[in-house]
């Protein structure tokens, strides 16, 4: 029998649409690699429900009403309530918390055939870059276990690289799907802010919070992001009220005739990121181990019909502070409903309700998350929030108006993730400012809310995956996907497995 | 600005968490190190610039970017039971805390 | 404009804020219903709870409702305001936080005028904003703790702020009650005080007259208009007791007690001023379009001052009784329907006024359901006009008709005890006059007859008159009236009597 564990999201869905495989059969299968729970990559499995769903998707494919992913497994992170299974954000504030709803999203991979295979470890309340905030334990790389996975979807990451599961759900507020891609060497995309509900998503900071998919592949990617996006106008109000749309129909498009217009492919490379020349790329702060798998991939894409000019981010920098003031700021607000009174951890002892409040909140949040609330409330705090909310704001008004501007010279914009790759376990737990440097590329498309993917290009000297950014346009998904899938066909790296056993 | 000690024990209070002696310092030590960068947006010149709340707003427009509004209809059933399924401490239907005094 | 009352002295100085729930079936961001009276937590949805991953989603009725308001009062109707979260911890608020409305209401300026004293006072109003209710603590049968119920969490509010322009308790107290007409009358609360649809917040100082404004208490939650009252002349006796004995004023927040007569600060809040204010990340401004506001304006019921003038101008009623038959919708409905069928307006509010009225306060009973029909009332009221029966008999037919209704338990339909059910209403009329024998003599053959028998029995009076003093016909009314067995036309009798006296 084929080694189901290889396959990806269409490959799987073709076998069963064709009855050579039984969901039930993919889902016993999939739930057999979960032993020991390699990597601490998940926090709740539950293999009756699991097969439930299996058999249900069998009865669809039976019957003829089967969904387009109908039977193929997917595993969702730990920030996407679920009814099934225990949603916890990876905090102890919410040990054992049962939804009695399900996210949207979750709903609509449903819908469309998919069977959970579990919940995915992450940092607490999705805050973090290496997955080490997690109350549940860290994850480690699959590609070197001594290595972080990236953060916050590290579960997520290193639970599709270790082909644990062909897909999973990660949520991207800045950078979070992205990087831990790049860190794990597997292909993840955040759309525009609003295609995906965020219905059902534990909210870390509402203006960024986005949901989409990780895979091995850009062509899966496109077929979840399908399923995952549409109008939620009922239960969210800052969902867009655009249709959903089958996002893998560019995906065989040539990059020579991508552009807006028609003709060739242009890729924007910011200056302030690295500055592109003949010879290749140059930034003092990146790497070489990312710079040179980065400068070959451009090269590719060239080679492949597309041209690449060089264009102005100009305030790209002062994404690292705008971001954390607005996320913080949102994030303590959004925090502040777990007080041990309706649901979640409440302290065992306490004296009176301030006392009540303060010990529950104590014991429930780890200490990254206790920092961005006191950061939040701080800036928001009578005095300040000109100063700092407000202003801040503005900067990110400035750093959208940038993105049109590079916009109208280029179709998409190309660059580093991270500025190295994955990093030693513990290496930065005790520098917490460290961690927030290393988000400088991803931040600021988070910030104007643009659809932006990492796509493998290949390995450091030491191994370990290096990914590349592809940002595009609002509502340009279907572009940035053709890019990504175009440079696939005729590379490897995306397919390329952990030698680490899984 | 750097934070003070004081800073500290006040925004503790208003986001309801306890801080130990030893936590306070490091809480302390770490946010200053961290308002380093924030301060950054300190300089900036922003007149005129108008703020974005949303990146909706930059999409489409400001008058695109309306609050939706849905019909009055009470359509929500009683679930009580499953909502309060994972309450820490629940009589007759309602939330127990300690006692609130006013 | 009368000076201010002083007391002792001192100015007094009020600002009311009030809270009116709005009429609205769902609640303002969940679709939980807002009845009263529900078992506790059963109308507390996910969103109320605040779970995880719940979104707010805005109630169109909600918004209606404040501009209805809006352009009752006369105000500003913002086309574009923002909804924006008060941060702070309290169990009844779940989200620990409220979303409310802080730099740009909906609703701007305005006005409220009313008569006091046959004065015209107006009070004008900063702002009206939508907002969320809270949950409800009960402390009764829980010792040492509180059971929240939170089905009132999420019912929609206006908070209406007024300018401090009040200057007395009276006047405070005419500004709620006329506020309260107006939001019942256009029907956007049901202004149920008991059940906490309208409570009010009245900030007060004092100050020498001249002097710069004093420091402010609020006295929170009152919902009796005889709380308002009392309340306020206590704080007002309080204060300036304080002030007189070298006290300053601290600013406090402070609840009335009803049996006691006093008030009292609440536990400091010390934190209670940094609320962190910053617009909702979860809700885009709400755009209001003029031509909405215009249809509101073309659909809004006629106000109460309007139809007021309304009743002066087409029915000739005096001002004070057009103002009387206004404080209520139904009272001035049950007017109109009375005065249109009978032609006769004056006596139709004479007797709406007064009967009608005295009889439904006497048995707690609204102009909503009126146990004389205003056609019925309108038979009558023809018969007094057209001076069949006299006033006197009036009354007692409409006694005879007033008791001869009872209402029924369910449903309250009207169920006639008596044997008149089925026949036509002025017949109806009639056939008490007839059984009752109030027919008035009208026939002046008779009545002379009689008048001239008591002339010839009291000489004396008739002397007495004609030697100028008019009062002394008054004791022969008496005598007439009563050989006519109460038949007389009073108007009649004083015709005749002058007629003969000359």
């Amino acid at each position: 029998m084929r080694d189901l564990h290889n396959l990806g999201v269409a490959e799987l869905a073709a076998l069963l649409h064709k009855k050579e495989v039984s969901a039930v059969e993919v889902a016993t299968r999939f739930l057999a690699g979960l032993g020991g729970n390699p990597h601490n990559a998940f926090l709740d499995i539950n293999s009756e429900v699991t097969l439930a769903q299996a058999q249900a998707s069998d009865a669809k494919l039976a019957a003829g009403t089967a969904g387009p992913l109908e039977g193929v497994p997917i595993a969702h992170k730990d920030v996407f309530v679920t009814q099934d299974f225990v949603t916890t954000a990876a905090s102890k504030i919410l040990t054992g918390y049962r939804s009695p709803f399900d996210a949207t999203v979750v709903r609509k991979l449903r819908e469309a055939g998919m069977v959970t295979l579990g919940k995915l470890n992450c940092d607490e309340f999705a805050m973090g870059s290496g997955n080490e905030n997690s109350a549940f334990g860290v994850v480690s790389n699959p590609w070197e276990s001594s290595h972080v996975p990236g953060g916050s979807s590290g579960g997520s990451a290193a639970a599709v690289a270790a082909r644990l599961t062909p897909a999973a759900t990660g949520t991207d507020t800045g950078g979070s799907i992205r990087q831990p891609a790049a860190f794990c060497g597997i292909t993840g995309i955040k759309p525009t802010y609003g295609r995906a509900s965020r219905y059902g998503m534990v909210a870390f900071a509402s203006s960024l919070d986005q949901a989409g998919p990780m895979a091995r592949s850009a062509e899966d990617c496109a077929l979840l992001l399908s399923a995952m996006c549409g109008p939620d106008l009922d239960r969210d109000s800052t969902s867009l009220d655009v249709p959903a749309e089958d996002l893998s129909r560019d995906l065989d498009r040539p990059l020579a005739t991508a552009g807006r217009q028609g003709g060739p492919l242009v890729i924007g490379v910011p200056e302030e990121w690295s500055e592109w020349s003949e010879g290749g790329l140059r930034n003092n702060d990146v790497s070489l181990d990312v710079l040179m798998p980065l400068t070959k991939a451009l090269h590719q894409l060239i080679q492949l019909g597309a041209k690449v000019k060089r264009v102005g981010l100009a305030d790209g920098n002062l994404a690292i502070p705008v971001y954390y003031i607005v996320a913080c700021a949102e994030a303590s607000s959004n925090l502040s409903r777990f007080d041990g009174v309706k649901f979640g951890h409440r302290a065992a002892q306490y004296s009176d309700l301030l006392d009540m409040y303060q010990k529950t909140r104590s014991e429930g949040f780890g200490d990254e998350v206790k920092r961005r609330i006191m950061t939040g409330a701080y800036v928001l705090s009578h005095g300040y929030y000109d100063a700092y909310y407000l202003q801040a704001q503005k900067i990110r008004r400035m750093i959208a108006d940038d993105f049109q501007r590079a916009f109208a010279e280029c179709d998409v914009i190309a660059g580093p993730v991270a500025p190295t790759t994955a990093w030693k376990l513990g290496e930065k737990t005790d520098d917490p400012v460290a961690n927030y440097l290393a988000d400088i590329f991803t931040l600021p498309a988070s910030l104007a809310g643009l659809p932006c993917m990492s796509v493998p290009v290949g390995q450091s000297e030491g191994g370990m995956p290096v990914g590349m950014q592809l940002i595009g346009n609002y509502l340009d998904e279907a572009r940035v996907l053709n890019v990504a899938h175009q440079f696939q066909l005729h590379t490897t790296h995306h397919t390329q497995a952990p030698g680490a056993a899984a | 600005m750097p934070l003070t000690s004081a800073d500290i024990t006040r925004i503790a209070k208003l986001a309801r968490l306890e801080l130990a002696p030893a936590e306070h310092q490091q809480m302390l030590d770490k946010i200053n190190a961290f308002f380093g960068i924030v301060e950054q947006v300190n300089g900036v010149h922003t007149e005129g610039v108008v703020p974005m709340a949303h990146p909706v707003d930059a999409m489409q427009g400001s008058e695109a970017m309306a609050l939706r509004l849905r019909p009055d209809l009470a359509s929500e059933p009683n679930d009580r039971e499953a909502n309060q399924r994972s309450a820490p401490a629940v009589e007759r239907g309602l939330f127990l805390v300690p006692k609130v005094i006013e | 404009m009368s000076a201010a009352k002083l007391i002792h002295g001192y100015e007094v100085v009020i600002g009311f804020e009030t809270h009116a729930q709005l009429a609205t079936h769902s609640k303002i961001f969940s679709r939980a219903s807002t009845a009263f009276g529900a078992e506790p937590n059963t109308q507390a949805c996910a969103l109320d709870l605040a779970l995880p991953g719940t979104l707010p989603v805005m109630n169109r009725a909600a918004v209606e409702c404040a501009i209805q308001l809006g352009l009752a009062l006369g105000s500003h109707i913002a086309p574009r305001s923002v909804f924006a979260r008060k941060n702070y911890f309290y169990p009844d608020l779940p989200k620990g936080y409220q979303i409310s409305q802080f730099e740009i209401p909906v609703v701007q300026g305005g006005a409220v005028s009313f008569l006091l004293d046959g004065e015209t006072k107006t009070v004008r109003l900063v702002r009206a904003h939508l907002e969320e209710d809270a949950g409800k603590s009960l402390h009764e049968d829980f010792i040492g703790q509180s059971g929240i119920d939170l089905n009132r969490a999420g019912t929609p509010l206006l908070e209406i702020v007024t300018e401090p322009d009040m200057r007395s308790s009276d006047e405070a107290v005419a500004y709620a009650k006329k506020l309260h007409e107006i939001v019942t009358w256009i029907g956007v609360c049901d202004g149920n005080m008991q059940e906490g649809s309208f409570r009010c917040d009245a900030n007060v100082s004092v100050r020498k007259p001249g002097g710069p404004l004093g420091t402010r208490r609020e006295i929170k939650n009152l919902n009796s208009f005889k709380f308002m009252q009392q309340a306020i002349d206590y704080e007002v006796r309080w204060q300036i007791a304080q002030i007189e004995d070298g006290h300053a004023i601290q600013q406090a927040t402070v609840l009335f007690n009803p049996d006691t007569g006093e008030t009292r600060a609440m536990r400091t809040k010390e934190d209670a001023a940094d609320y962190r204010y910053f617009p909702d990340p979860d809700l885009p401004p709400l755009v209001i379009a003029p031509e909405w506001v215009e249809r509101v304006r073309g659909e809004m019921v006629e106000l109460p001052w309007v139809m007021a003038q309304r009743f002066v101008r087409d029915y000739g009623l005096p001002e004070y009784d057009a103002a009387t038959l206004t404080q209520s919708k139904a009272m001035a409905a049950y007017f109109e329907e009375t005065a249109q069928a009978c032609g006769q307006a004056k006596l139709a509010s004479n007797w709406v006024m007064g009967e009608v009225s005295r009889r439904l306060n006497a048995e707690e009973g609204t102009f909503e359901k009126v146990k004389v029909h205003p056609l019925a009332l309108a038979a009558l009221i023809t018969r007094v006009a057209d001076n069949t029966i006299s006033n006197n008999g009036a009354k007692q037919v409409f006694e005879e008709m007033w008791s001869s209704v009872q209402f029924n338990e369910d449903g309250g339909r009207l169920i006639h005890v008596n044997i008149f059910e089925g026949v036509h209403l002025s017949d109806k009329v009639d056939a008490i006059i007839e059984a009752k024998g109030l027919k008035q003599m009208n026939d002046s053959s008779e009545l002379e007859k009689i008048i001239d028998a008591v002339l010839a029995a009291n000489p004396k009076n008739v002397e007495e008159f004609k030697a100028g003093n008019t009062k002394a016909l008054n004791g022969l009314v008496g005598p007439i009236m009563k050989a006519s067995k109460g038949k007389a036309n009073p108007a009649q009798v004083n015709d005749l009597l002058k007629k003969k006296l000359g």
